[in-house]
């Protein structure tokens, strides 16, 4: 099934993808300007089921790769994901049948529309986390132990570089972080590409609409003056961790990532009660009280209580008032190998991974 | 020490002599649509019960929403040249993309996007187009256009592509107005691009309204140096403000909160300013308005200014209550309650009608309120009491009880007592709080800037260091500044230890001259 993404989608996906972004991805605000804009010149998209993918399409996986802080300058360029996409094509030597997003968390939502509507490729209803992480073994493809190359990467001053074999997720992690961080700290990629049957064995299915119908519940239930946060519990079946307001945010460089955490001190029912929200560039572990109430792979995301909006790590901030809630994980994230890649161990808790949903 | 401090609003313009910490005397005119004949009637009564001779006066400090209102009305604002030194990197979102079509129109302008600009940790993105902007400088000068917005990728970390634009833009337009995108935002690039082309829109206003000011202060005379007050607060000098009117944006509701801690000598209280209209609810942190947290939308333009975190509410002395079922607002009969409250023998049932029947105020004449029944006049006490609390609320940041200081005209609306609250403060002279807060305005300097290379307290250390030199630039004594605020933040993926760290500092103004 494919179909014409329409204009009214574009604000809608961002406000999802944000929320989805559990605190990193970086705001899709660039991006959906972008959008809007080819849009507006008359460029569409479509969009595609990716159980309509043949097993052999080739299947391009596009992110901005960067830091979010230096993508508030060097704004995304729609260009450069198309070039990273072409570069690859001329490497492996084989065109695309449709593009998607590496995750659905953040500005990245929107970088395979960006690339598609340049190249009028389609996009697929689907990414490799459901969610966003920091790093490139952080994927459901990675969890299925898929090829980790090629990968292309492109800046504005025409460098582009190919990556064209790494012994691992990690080493591509690696390799392709420093090049990132030699143009800029911010660049194009086009990961390794991915079969069609790869993608509908491996890939986390249909979140461009859950994304959007996750946008469209929150937008609507501002409009009507309904109580966002409750909005987006709804929708996705997900629960209220913790209601209170930020009174510290610790944050520290390490490990080329932003790591730190932010305390928020209950309000309502949950006065008297501190949580600890620990995150490396995402939400990771919500301790209350100093035990473990969510973790990673479980979605933590922290909304502004009034207008449901998702706050970031880089941007969350002494004496907010916030809703942290828990949604639940994509299968794959919770199975056992996916647990090594994206469980608390994997971030450094040492901790059983236990789901908030959990019976 | 003698200030004279005013505030022009919409409605009313207010005016206060203080001597150094006493209120000596203060005025509250309606704002005439000559509105510096009603600047200089101000002054002259505020002034007039001193004898002759008394100290003159030393500093005058005026706030004023001409500039927001421009904005927002889409008036009175110039043709700009809008020179972007970023490419090849931004090249899809160009000048003005996210303005509203309206505006955008209104400041009509002539963009141009040249090579150049800077990366993160200041290397150069790629070597300046110098030929570009001479075209670029040369076309605007062609289509008569003097204000010039200049901004360069990562200028806040280095000024030095808009410096030689600059210089550029001067050499072919020695007469040209021009506005360095470094000079005004943060890290950015849309939004500190997007608050330098407001501005360039605003320096004709800026500097025909700062003149105005002067002939008003000259009529009135007054030989003292004057200031603006900004969004934070503070104030600069009136011929730095000509130059910057963004910065006087959100002046008006800030002089509100600033004026409350005077009164009060309070410096951590929440406030609630009453206008006619609405009301703001603000929370003061270390005597100065909390800051908006992200982006704030001037007439619909993104921006990253320096705002006061407000809460507005549909409640202020003229807010119409229907007597049928007894709904508050949200309209308002604004500046013409005079003639329609029922205390001013109107015919439209308002919330001053029932503060006056409840006797919490006396203003017009009670007589016409005495039929208002008992029970509908308590129930709405109670209703607005509700809505007060919410919005205390809202905007508290801690569990406890907080002080809550009512001001502005409306102020009487507030109930003594409020859930939330450990106690209300209404006190003398809070219904020209605005123009007590101008005249008791600060000066400031401040840093957002990334630093790598150094160890989180050395980059502290540095970015306090450029904040206190930066005061002192605007004006600042030496010994009296003060660091407000400070947040730092490593930026992810980064080498070095890079982080963006944000510094603000105040201090009194200085009088030696």
């Amino acid at each position: 099934m494919i179909r014409e993404f329409e204009m009214g989608e574009i604000e809608p996906l961002a406000v999802g993808a944000w929320i989805l972004g559990t605190g990193g991805g970086g705001s899709p605000y660039l991006a959906q300007l972008n959008l809007k804009k080819l849009y507006k010149e008359g460029k569409r998209v479509q969009l595609i089921d990716p159980l309509a993918l043949d097993d052999n399409d080739a299947v391009a996986v596009v992110s901005k790769m960067g830091a979010p802080l230096v993508g508030q300058e060097r704004l995304v360029d729609p260009a450069h994901l198309a070039r990273a996409m072409e570069v690859m094509e001329d490497y492996t030597g084989k065109k695309f049948r449709a593009v998607m997003s590496v995750e659905i968390g953040g500005g990245n939502a929107l970088s395979p529309f960006l690339a598609g509507a340049m190249l009028d490729i389609p996009v697929v209803d689907a990414d490799a986390m459901g969610r966003a992480y920091p790093e490139a073994q952080m994927t459901s493809f990675a969890i299925g132990d898929l090829t980790m190359y090629p990968l292309t990467l492109v800046d504005c001053r025409d460098n582009e570089a190919i990556v064209s074999k790494a012994a691992s997720w990690k080493w591509m992690e690696r390799i392709s972080r420093k090049i990132c961080t030699e143009v800029g700290s911010t660049s194009a990629t086009c990961k390794a590409p991915r079969t069609g049957k790869e993608v509908k064995e491996w890939g986390v299915l249909h979140t461009v609409t859950k994304a959007v119908a996750l946008g469209r519940a929150v937008l609507d239930a501002r409009a009507a003056h309904a109580d966002p946060v409750k909005a987006v519990l709804d929708h996705e079946g997900g629960k209220t961790l913790f209601r209170g307001k930020i009174i510290d945010v610790d944050r520290t460089t390490t490990g080329g990532f932003l790591r730190g955490s932010a305390r928020i001190e209950g309000l309502d029912g949950d006065r008297g009660s501190t949580v600890e929200l620990a995150f490396q560039n995402e939400w990771a572990v919500a301790f209350k009280d100093g035990d473990a109430i969510a973790m990673t792979p479980d979605l933590i995301c922290l909304l502004d209580t009034v207008s449901g909006e998702a706050i970031g790590t880089e941007t969350v901030r002494y004496g907010q008032r916030v809703t942290a809630i828990a949604l639940p994980a994509p299968q794959v994230l919770c199975t056992p190998k996916g647990l090594q890649h994206v469980g608390p161990r994997a971030f450094g808790y040492d901790l059983d991974f236990k789901s908030v949903f959990a019976a | 020490m003698k200030r004279i401090g005013i505030d022009v609003g919409g409605t009313n313009t207010d005016a206060v002599l203080i001597d150094g910490e006493k209120v000596v005397s203060a005025v509250k005119f309606p704002t005439t649509a000559d509105v510096m004949q009603g600047v200089v009637n101000a002054i002259q009564k505020v002034t007039a019960d001193q004898p002759a001779s008394a100290s003159p006066v030393d500093a005058v400090m005026i706030g004023t929403t001409h500039f927001t209102n421009a904005v927002v009305e889409r008036a009175r604002l110039e043709r700009v040249g809008a020179i972007r030194i970023a490419m090849p990197a931004g090249a899809s979102l160009p000048p003005m993309i996210d303005w509203p079509e309206d505006l955008r129109d209104a400041v009509d302008p002539l963009s141009f996007m040249v090579e150049g600009g800077h990366e993160y940790d200041g290397r150069p993105l790629v070597p300046l187009d110098v030929p570009a902007v001479r075209e670029a400088a040369m076309k605007i000068r062609d289509a008569g256009i003097t204000s010039v917005g200049i901004t360069a990728l990562f200028s806040p970390l280095t000024t030095e592509c808009e410096d030689e634009a600059a210089e550029i833009v001067r050499s072919i337009i020695p007469d040209a107005r021009i506005t360095l995108s470094n000079s005004l935002g943060r890290i950015g690039l849309l939004e500190r691009e997007n608050v330098t082309l407001l501005n360039s829109a605003l320096q004709n206003l800026g500097s025909v309204t700062v003149a105005a000011f002067e002939r008003a202060l000259k009529e009135a005379g007054i030989g003292a140096p004057f200031y603006l007050t900004q969004n934070d607060g503070t104030v600069v000098l009136a011929e730095v403000a000509a130059a910057n009117p963004v910065y006087s944006f959100a002046s008006g509701p800030t002089n509100s909160m600033r004026g409350a801690a005077f009164l009060t000598g309070l410096t951590e209280a929440m406030v609630i300013d009453v206008g006619g209209t609405t009301s703001d609810v603000g929370c003061l942190v270390g005597g100065f308005p909390r800051e908006a947290n992200n982006v704030v939308e001037v007439g619909g333009v993104r921006t990253l200014f320096r705002m006061p975190d407000l809460l507005p509410m549909a409640l202020g002395g003229g807010t119409i209550i229907d007597p049928e079922t007894g709904k508050i607002g949200p309209r308002s009969v604004g500046y013409r309650i005079t003639e329609k409250a029922l205390v001013f023998g109107g015919d439209t049932l308002t919330t001053t009608d029932i503060a006056v029947a409840a006797g919490l105020v006396e203003i017009g004449d009670r007589d016409r309120v005495r039929h208002l029944d008992k029970t509908l006049v308590a129930t709405l006490l109670k209703r607005i009491e509700a809505m007060v609390e919410d919005g205390v609320d809202r905007m508290k940041t801690s569990a406890e009880g907080v002080k809550l200081i009512a001001v502005g005209g409306g102020a009487f609306l507030i109930p003594e007592k409020l859930k939330g609250a450990s106690e209300v403060l209404n006190v003398e002279h809070a219904g020209v709080a605005n123009a007590l807060g101008a005249a008791m305005a600060q000066v400031s300097g401040e840093v957002d800037q990334v630093f790598s290379g150094l160890s989180r307290e050395e980059a502290l250390a540095e970015a306090e260091t450029l904040a206190r030199r930066r005061a002192v630039e605007a004006g600042a004594r030496e010994g009296s500044i003060n660091v407000l605020d400070t947040e730092d933040i490593p930026i992810a993926y980064l080498p070095g230890n890079a982080r963006r760290v944000r510094v603000k500092v105040v201090g009194d103004i200085s009088f030696a001259a």
